[in-house]
């Protein structure tokens, strides 16, 4: 998981006048095939890590972009969100629950410690166990051997069987395991990290395309440098001579230095500039949906919400919702409007799952069905959305409630939280009496991490309570498939129940906005938003 | 003199355990937990949540959080930071930063509005005292943001004359624009303060007897005027100088300068209690300390006062 606090940009409704569409310049990188000089420095934004440097301790963008870069895990994923192996020879299973890990040979961390399959399997261990209370632990939780109760060292689902192989037995089938394997928390660790882990979190030694300019490279609050890894030659070999991540406070700073001219490439764009970048940069910027899901939940426990009253009325507020309308107008079309509960870049993506409808824009329909709804049992109050004031949110939470004041003819406002961390607080202990704002940035590139964390019985992050038991077993099946697209096809099924149900009410997908300089060329996106730095080439000065 | 300098050096105690404590209190109380925020928008179970407060004593009572903090404090050990840093070195990297900053900042704002005020004051009703006080009710209601994007788009986009933000290691030359941005708002401030003080000193006896017994302009101007004006304005710009150096948030962001402002606005975000208490002690003592001189430069620039046990 890359935490981002989703920054959701807006601007005031009343300041909506045109209707324009930003122009969707695409993100392919060009083909010139100019090679680029070897040994010049890519600079980029980053923020300041807020933890250290430890694979496993590391869930927010700031630090993953670095591990990211320095780091090469047993698979990695292309621009297009699809895995290939880096580190591994072969990822093999019969049943879906035992894997069989063969790690490609002779490899190095860059201070010469093999890369070899105790290297994955500390590492995990270490991720594990309670006590080291790394923030990223509950990834291993499908691992035999895991727990949450007491402090284990080792997990019994981990087996070492020579140098290059090592098995991993699972608690259930798991298809897509493979495909979480490129994620940070699964990366591995040199042997010389044990003996002073706090001192590694500072300096740490990875294998992947780049590496640390030597000790103290990582500034903090100003900048990290890296260089290229000489030793690496994997799939994601540098095309240049390094990358220095500089933090920025705010976006503001990071896109004057854009157009300044002292940085290369940025992945975000400042609200003001949301509807210029493109003419600024032409042909030199994307605008394009990201891996990040954007919705508001309806708690099951709210009263007009649950049985057939509540799926009235939950799709009566979701077709009162004009989706492009607030894209257009609040977000300078930098957000896709939802056509599912998962996101266009991901492998097994469709927009037509049978269902879908419900999120058509379709005010006449949505007053019938709350009509009906009322029928039931009469509606009365306000509905309310909860958000948090600190992500500037305030603008599409007020245009949504507005139209649902207009469409269904009920009182609808805004709840706004101070904080983000008040806002989470009040939903992690069920103590929100309203909707709330929700959102969701893949871990990696499945279906799966879009449906069974937020939508299964019980799940980590279900935090509305949302429980179906046709759900539940879909998704076990979905997981049990060895075969990716007969897994896809019942995570398809899922999301049908799941538009009957609308346990959050889809709303649209964050967009990555980036933009770079001339200097540099083949700039692409990954499917988390991030540039895949290892083929920019930047030309001689 | 050295005893008055020691009660004051007294007093400074009470007053820093009153803030830390008041401090810590606030950003304990502050409504939301840290821990669920570092999360994100994903919920980790609860025992994962336990054993992360566990590792920064966030499980413990408030008071009993306070005393280990105060406690370390007094070992010169002022904890860490989420990510693992030790509070100290945040201190030792951001302080000197800021420092240059508020000192260039006050170096531009002192010589400038002295100047530009000194002139004003003595053409009192001249074009120039005209234009400078249009100028600086100019300046005076800009906010710092708009000047601060303007300049950085003029200066450093359009012209090339600066880097747009400051660059790594924040050198001397980068932080000049950020410093001049800064030197507005009280720039003007300045200005209309020593001209007032100076229209004022100008018409005392003490002047007119220095003009009848012969003495020459050009000494009256700095020995006479100037430096009996310059009370009012030496104290506006000791204060001036301990709210620059507690850090300006706003500007230091825009100009992604890597100091006490911008340092302190994300540990208040994060929550992160050790952090923001420890910026604040250092503030309260810079402050205290800024104080102290400015009441010992009275004495230096006005004989009449005297400082007495």
């Amino acid at each position: 998981m890359k935490i981002k606090r989703i920054g959701v940009a807006a601007i005031a409704l009343a300041a909506a006048g045109a209707l324009t569409l930003t122009g969707c310049t695409s993100g392919s990188p060009s083909s010139s095939g100019a090679a680029g000089d070897m040994s010049a420095i890519i600079t980029t934004n980053g923020s300041e890590p807020q933890n250290p440097l430890i694979p496993t301790n590391t869930n927010e963008v700031g630090g993953g972009k670095i591990l990211d870069a320095i780091f090469a895990g047993l698979v990695y994923y292309d621009a297009k969100g699809a895995v290939h192996n880096d580190v591994a020879e072969s990822i093999e299973s019969d049943d879906a629950q035992n894997y069989t890990i063969k790690i490609k040979p002779d490899l190095k961390f860059t201070n010469g410690d093999p890369v070899n399959a105790e290297s994955f399997v500390k590492a995990w261990n270490y991720g594990a166990a309670l006590d080291n209370a790394q923030l990223s632990s509950y990834f291993f939780g499908d691992i035999e051997g895991f727990s949450l109760d007491e402090n284990r060292p080792e997990l019994s689902g981990l087996k070492v069987v020579d140098d290059l192989t090592f098995t991993v037995a699972l608690v259930q089938p798991e298809s897509d395991f493979p495909l979480s394997l490129g994620y940070s928390a699964f990366y591995p660790l040199p042997e010389s990290a044990w003996a002073d882990l706090e001192a590694f979190g500072e300096n740490p030694i990875g294998n992947g395309p780049y590496m640390l300019d030597g000790e103290g490279a990582w500034k903090h609050n100003e900048e990290i440098s890296l260089v290229t890894n000489p030793d690496y030659d994997g799939p994601r070999k540098a095309q240049n001579g390094g990358l220095d991540i500089i933090f920025y406070a705010s976006q503001d700073a990071s896109y004057a230095d854009l157009q300044g001219g002292n940085v290369d490439v940025v992945d975000q764009i400042p609200e003001a500039a949301l509807s210029s970048y493109a003419d600024e940069f032409p042909d030199r910027s994307v605008n394009q949906a990201a891996a990040i899901f954007q919705s508001f939940t309806i708690p099951a426990r709210l009263p007009h919400f649950s049985g057939e009253e509540g799926q009235l009325r939950r799709a009566a507020i979701s077709m009162a919702i004009n989706r492009e309308e607030i894209t257009d107008v609040i977000f300078e079309g930098t957000r896709t409007p939802a056509h599912d509960f998962t996101s266009p870049v991901i492998d097994g993506y469709s927009e037509d799952v049978p269902g879908s409808e419900v999120l058509d824009f379709d005010p006449e329909k949505a007053k019938e069905l709350w009509a009906q709804a009322d029928a039931i049992a009469p509606w009365s109050g306000t509905f309310q959305i909860a958000y948090n004031a600190d992500g500037g949110h305030q603008g599409w939470v007020d245009a949504v409630s507005n139209q649902l004041k207009n469409n269904l003819g009920i009182d609808a406002s805004g709840n706004p939280y101070p904080t983000f961390a008040e806002a989470r607080t009040e939903i992690t202990n069920r103590t929100i009496q309203t909707a709330f704002r929700s959102g969701w940035q893949a871990d990696y590139p499945a279906l799966f991490n879009f449906l069974g964390p937020l939508y299964g019985t019980g799940a980590g992050s279900n935090d509305g309570d949302y429980s179906n038991p046709e759900v539940d077993a879909l998704l076990k099946e979905g997981r049990a498939e060895t075969d990716i697209d007969a897994a896809n096809e019942k995570f398809q099924q899922v999301q049908e129940i799941l538009f009957k149900d609308l346990p959050a009410v889809p709303l649209w997908y964050s967009n990555v906005n980036g933009a770079w300089n001339d200097t540099v060329d083949n700039v692409e996106f990954g499917w988390n938003s991030v540039p895949l730095y290892y083929q920019i080439t930047k030309a001689a000065e | 003199m050295a005893g008055y300098i020691l009660r004051r050096l007294l007093q400074a105690i009470p007053v820093l355990l009153g803030t830390t404590f008041l401090i810590y209190f606030m950003v304990f109380a502050m409504p939301g937990d840290p821990v669920v925020a570092l999360f994100g928008d994903k919920t980790p179970p609860p025992q994962v949540l336990e054993a992360v407060r566990e590792r920064y004593n966030l499980d413990k009572p408030f008071i009993v959080q306070y005393l280990l903090f105060l406690g370390g404090i007094f070992r010169g050990d002022f904890g860490v930071s989420f990510s693992g840093e030790p509070v100290s070195d945040i201190l030792a990297r951001t302080f000197p930063v800021t420092l240059q900053l508020a000192a260039i900042a006050t170096v531009f704002l002192a010589v400038g509005g002295i100047l530009v005020g000194l002139i004003s004051g003595l053409r009192k009703g001249g074009i120039f005292d005209a234009s400078a006080l249009v100028v600086s009710l100019i300046l005076i209601s800009l906010p710092i943001f708009v000047v601060a994007f303007t300049a950085q788009y003029i200066f450093g986009v359009q012209l090339g004359w600066f880097r747009t933000t400051v660059g790594s290691g924040a050198p001397i030359q980068d932080l000049i624009l950020p410093a001049m941005v800064l030197a507005t708002g009280s720039f003007a401030q300045i200005v209309r303060l020593t001209r007032a003080s100076v229209i004022e000193t100008d018409g005392q006896d003490f002047v007119r007897t220095a003009a009848s017994k012969g003495l020459s302009r050009r000494r009256i101007v700095p020995v006479h005027i100037l430096r009996n004006s310059l009370i009012p304005v030496v104290t506006y710009i000791a204060v001036d100088f301990g709210v620059l150096m507690v850090g300006a948030t706003v500007t230091e962001g825009i100009f992604n300068v890597p100091g006490v402002g911008r340092t302190l606005y994300q540990a208040i975000i994060r929550g992160e209690g050790p952090t923001v208490v420890s910026f604040v002690t250092v503030m309260v003592l810079i402050y205290l300390i800024v104080n102290l001189l400015v009441d010992l430069l009275y004495a230096v620039l006005d004989p009449r006062i005297r400082y007495v046990k």
